[in-house]
């Protein structure tokens, strides 16, 4: 199967592309509107110097090259666009041919993103409810203008999951950018997916475009189903028409929308209007600088603190802690000393499990929890516990410790605990002398049982091998 | 300078005359003559005299009320108005009041100029003679059986027959000079940029410039300095002050080199060629170098014209759809709504163009049309700057024709087309031009004589206009 995406992602601007108007979600309808979105005659736009920048952000995150750049109108009658035809770029869009690195190492090459303007929304109300048996409709001009960038993928996509990931990656580009606030379900980024299928190795298939993707489920699920059907299609011997289907998410199907012959002609024509985007060099060193670290290069960073191949556990922990912004409390901590693998684990579940703690966990405290732990102070058992006060209360992890009771147990304490485990277990003893590595986590855990949770698991472990050693002479 | 405008806002600033007797003045001409020239649309009577009350008081308090202060201005009705009907004499814009002042209106207010009606005009500005509008033609105050030129006809048979000093207009191919040429006034199109856009309906955006007629040079000089200077709404304006031009007026044209064009007088009808070499050689003996100039390219530009501006008239337009604004014609679901409201609220000509427009627009005809036509504008504006290589400002006729009758044209788009020609190679260019009256034909017609700049030479347009406006016949100093 073969993808290519696009994505159209609303720019966090205070303002629409065109007008002065608020760019914000959610308001009465048709508050937000001048006569500059609302088309009406006379009107002129006027470039948001915010959203170019924004676009800007997003083209170099993506490594596009920015260019000087135009505006074209898109002319066809719709009743929520009020001029009936959009501002959008076409054959000199501002950023073209750059590539999107995913999760997992593969590159989806980027077309271009480019600069355009969004429609209102029309409310079908009545009848069927439908667009054909409405009994009238109610536009809402409140999104007319908002300044969207449109990201084009190259068909470099192989699978619903790849899509899905692209998907991923981009939106926390465009979140990391401050570019967008990425909430499919405000219809901040909205996904359009090309899908073909081909054999190994034959040209490319007829593709079919799908709208209406607002979530990474109905991605995943709407790629899923197009596939398949265009998969049975071909096989009983039809061929794919070149049309626009719509994704039913209730239905769990895509619909036909518009085949290629019924499609309009934009009939694309210079913008009058406006005059060409040219960034100047200065403009675009400052975007260059002001970006922050992206999401791969930050993900790569926590793979150098580990030293080594990371895990595939370790790869899902490196991407959650990343997507959810913790990735600062690993670096921090392992600045002060802290284990890397210890840090990430700990981060990747106990302080994610925490979002309003992770906010404020102190690094310092958080380092020195872990320098408890991996030094054998305190048990995993124990040393989560500790987290979880600090998260909650913050303070000396030392004496969160001591508070809840966890004095790491006395050498001979342990020995009397493990001694008393292989009495109880003497056939289970006998199989760990004679080398049977599986029953070392029984004894173990029994021994943590013994303990109520005290025992440190290195220490058990130390203490059930120095015994074997005596054993076996 | 003995301008009306000029003599009337000194007054009104000094005391001597009352801006409620300048616009009774006005709006007394207007009741006993606009119903035989047709001029107005709506008279804004009420709104004039109290805004002429407020100029009085501030006045009276010492304050200085503005350079137009007391000055009845006619607008064109594709110049948005707060509040008032503004219909491009199109059925479709029925009952819509503009929420917003256009920035010249604005300009105008500002500087104490009263508004004091809506002129007729060829729907959207789309025609050469005020016949193609909804609300029936506009007749020459010099022949009522003529028509007044257009798209801006209204704005120049109102300056014409001295209902007002001066009017606004909007030039997309000719609108202003051409309508100024047949009734006798002066009529400037202002380099493309120069003067905001912002709330002129738009007919073709890339070639649409607004600006003044008035009965002389100076006034038309005063008043683009009033309505010109950038705008930050308009992203075409250009970012400089309006020009100096009203010391230009006066200047004189000593040592100006000046080129005759011959495509502005060979294609033109005798008396009007005659009319026009007589106006260069005035020029000569008012100390200017004049030659003749032959600038091919201009013989094209029409039709790339008529490719051009159809081509965005069709986008421009299509937000008249009965949606948001303007007349709705109720139909079963909103694709029909659209046809019919287009339908019944076009008139034939709009309709005309925009087919024309979108055709040239459409996939597989795009190269041939709109993109061809683009390069012939470059050509237009590569022979204007091959000619200012040696001159400072070029000479030619505004119009092939003096006025012509009412329905001689309106069966034959093409010869309407033609009306034009002149005019058209500044607009694809984005020069400043404008029309000065020099005499006229044997019937009595007034001709215009064309002055054309390089971009942001208005200073010298309005010295070499002003030396035109001096020498033209029956004027004191003139020709006889």
């Amino acid at each position: 199967m073969v993808i290519g995406l696009e994505v159209h992602c609303e720019l966090a601007t205070r303002t629409k592309l065109f007008c002065g108007c608020p760019n914000a979600f959610g308001d009465e309808p048709n508050t937000n509107v001048c006569p500059v979105c609302l088309g009406l005659p006379g009107s002129l736009p006027v470039l948001n110097r915010h959203a170019v920048e924004l676009a800007m952000r997003i083209g170099t995150a993506l490594g596009c090259e920015i260019r000087p750049s135009t505006f074209h109108r898109k002319n066809y009658f719709y009743p929520d666009m009020p001029k009936d035809f959009q501002i959008t770029q076409y054959d000199a869009p501002i950023n073209t041919g750059g590539r999107l690195e995913l999760p997992d190492g593969s590159t989806v090459g980027i077309e271009r993103a480019h600069l355009e303007e969004d429609t209102g929304k029309t409310t079908h109300i009545g009848g069927t409810g439908r667009i054909g048996g409405a009994d009238y409709a109610l536009v809402d001009y409140n999104r007319a203008g908002v300044p969207l960038v449109e990201i084009v993928s190259a068909p470099d996509v192989r699978s619903a999951a790849q899509a899905r990931a692209y998907a991923g990656e981009l939106r926390s580009i465009l979140i990391a950018t401050g570019a967008s606030d990425g909430r499919m379900e405000e219809g901040s980024m909205r996904v359009d997916a090309n899908v073909s299928v081909r054999r190994h190795g034959e040209p490319l298939g007829t593709r079919c475009e799908i709208k209406n993707l607002n979530s990474m489920r109905s991605l995943l699920r709407a790629i899923t189903f197009e596939a398949d059907r265009q998969v049975a299609q071909l096989e009983s011997g039809e061929r794919i028409v070149q049309e626009t289907r719509h994704w039913d998410e209730g239905e769990g199907t895509t619909l036909s929308m518009r085949s290629k012959e019924e499609a309009n002609d934009y009939r694309y024509f210079p913008e009058p209007d406006l005059v060409a985007l040219v960034p100047d060099d200065r403009w675009r060193a400052d975007v260059t600088a002001s970006l922050p670290p992206l999401p791969a290069a930050r993900r790569a960073t926590l793979v150098a603190l580990l030293g080594g191949q990371p895990s595939p556990a370790q790869i899902d922990q490196i991407r959650s802690v990343v997507a959810s912004d913790l990735d600062a409390i690993v670096t921090s901590a392992c600045e002060l000393g802290a284990p890397p693998a210890l840090a990430l684990a700990r981060t990747a579940n106990e302080v994610a499990a925490n979002a309003e703690g992770a906010a404020s966990l102190d690094a310092g405290s958080f380092a020195k929890l872990l320098a408890l732990e991996a030094g054998g102070e305190l048990s995993a058992t124990q040393a989560k516990e500790v987290l979880a006060g600090l998260l909650v209360n913050g303070g000396d992890p030392a004496e969160i410790a001591r508070a809840l009771g966890f004095e790491s147990m006395r050498a001979d304490d342990l020995a009397a605990v493990v001694a008393g485990v292989i009495e109880a277990h003497p056939g289970e003893w006998e199989k760990f002398v004679e080398g049977d590595p599986k029953v070392a986590g029984f004894l173990t855990g029994q021994v943590m049982k013994a303990s109520g949770g005290k025992a440190n698991g290195k220490s058990v472990a130390a203490e059930l091998a120095r015994l074997r050693s005596g054993a076996g002479t | 300078m003995n301008g009306a405008a000029i003599a009337l806002a000194d007054a009104v600033r000094s005391g001597t005359r009352s801006a409620r007797e300048s616009v009774e003045e006005s709006l007394q001409k207007i009741a006993t003559g606009d119903h035989e020239i047709h001029a107005f649309l709506e008279v804004l009577a009420d709104q004039a005299l109290e805004r002429a009350d407020e100029i009085d008081r501030v006045v009276a308090s010492g304050s200085d009320p503005g350079r137009l202060a007391g000055v009845p201005v006619a607008l064109k009705d594709n110049l948005c108005t707060t509040g008032i009907p503004t219909t491009c004499s199109s059925r479709i814009l029925e009952g819509w009041r503009p929420p917003y002042d256009a920035t010249v209106v604005e300009r105008l207010r500002a500087a104490g100029a009263i508004p004091i009606g809506k002129t007729n005009m060829d729907e959207f500005a789309m025609g050469s003679s005020t016949e193609n509008s909804c609300s029936g033609p506009t007749r020459n105050p010099h022949d009522h059986d003529r028509v007044p030129g257009g798209s801006s006809g209204g704005s120049a048979a109102a300056v014409a027959a001295g209902f007002v000093p001066v009017a606004l207009g909007s030039d997309t191919g000719g609108s202003i000079r051409q309508p100024a040429a047949l009734c006798g006034v002066v009529g400037m199109k202002p380099t493309y940029g120069v003067v905001s856009r912002y709330g002129l309906i738009a007919f073709a955006s890339s070639l649409d410039q607004i600006g003044p007629l008035s009965a002389t040079v100076g006034d038309a000089a005063l008043m683009l300095e009033v309505i010109g200077g950038h705008d930050r709404r308009d992203s075409t304006s250009l970012d400089a002050p309006a020009p100096d031009v009203l010391s230009a007026v006066e200047a004189g044209v000593e040592g100006k080199r000046i080129g005759l064009v011959t495509e502005l007088v060979e294609d033109t009808a005798p008396e009007v060629a005659a009319r026009v070499r007589e106006a260069a050689e005035a020029l000569g003996s008012a100390g200017a170098l004049v030659e003749e100039i032959s600038i091919p390219q201009f013989r094209y530009g029409l039709a790339a014209y008529y490719l051009i501006a159809p081509a965005e008239a069709s986008s421009n337009l299509a937000r008249f759809d009965g949606v948001r604004f303007g007349l709705r014609v109720d139909a079963p679901d909103v694709a029909a709504m659209n046809v019919a409201t287009r339908t019944a609220g076009f008139g034939a000509e709009v309709k005309r163009r925009i087919m024309l427009g979108t055709y040239a627009l459409s996939a597989g005809y795009y190269d041939a049309y709109y993109a061809k036509a683009q390069r012939v504008r470059t050509l237009v504006a590569d022979g204007f700057a091959l000619a200012y290589l040696r001159f400072d400002a070029l000479l030619g006729a505004t119009t092939p024709t003096t006025a012509f009758g009412i329905g001689d044209r309106t069966e034959d788009p093409l010869a309407m087309y033609l009306s034009d020609s002149c005019t058209v190679p500044a607009n694809l260019a984005g020069h400043p031009a404008i029309s000065v009256p020099f005499g006229g034909d044997e019937l009595g017609l007034p001709v215009g004589v064309q002055v054309m700049a390089p971009a942001l030479g208005e200073p010298t347009l309005f010295a070499v206009a002003g030396a035109v406006e001096r020498a033209a016949p029956g004027r004191a100093g003139g020709t006889p």
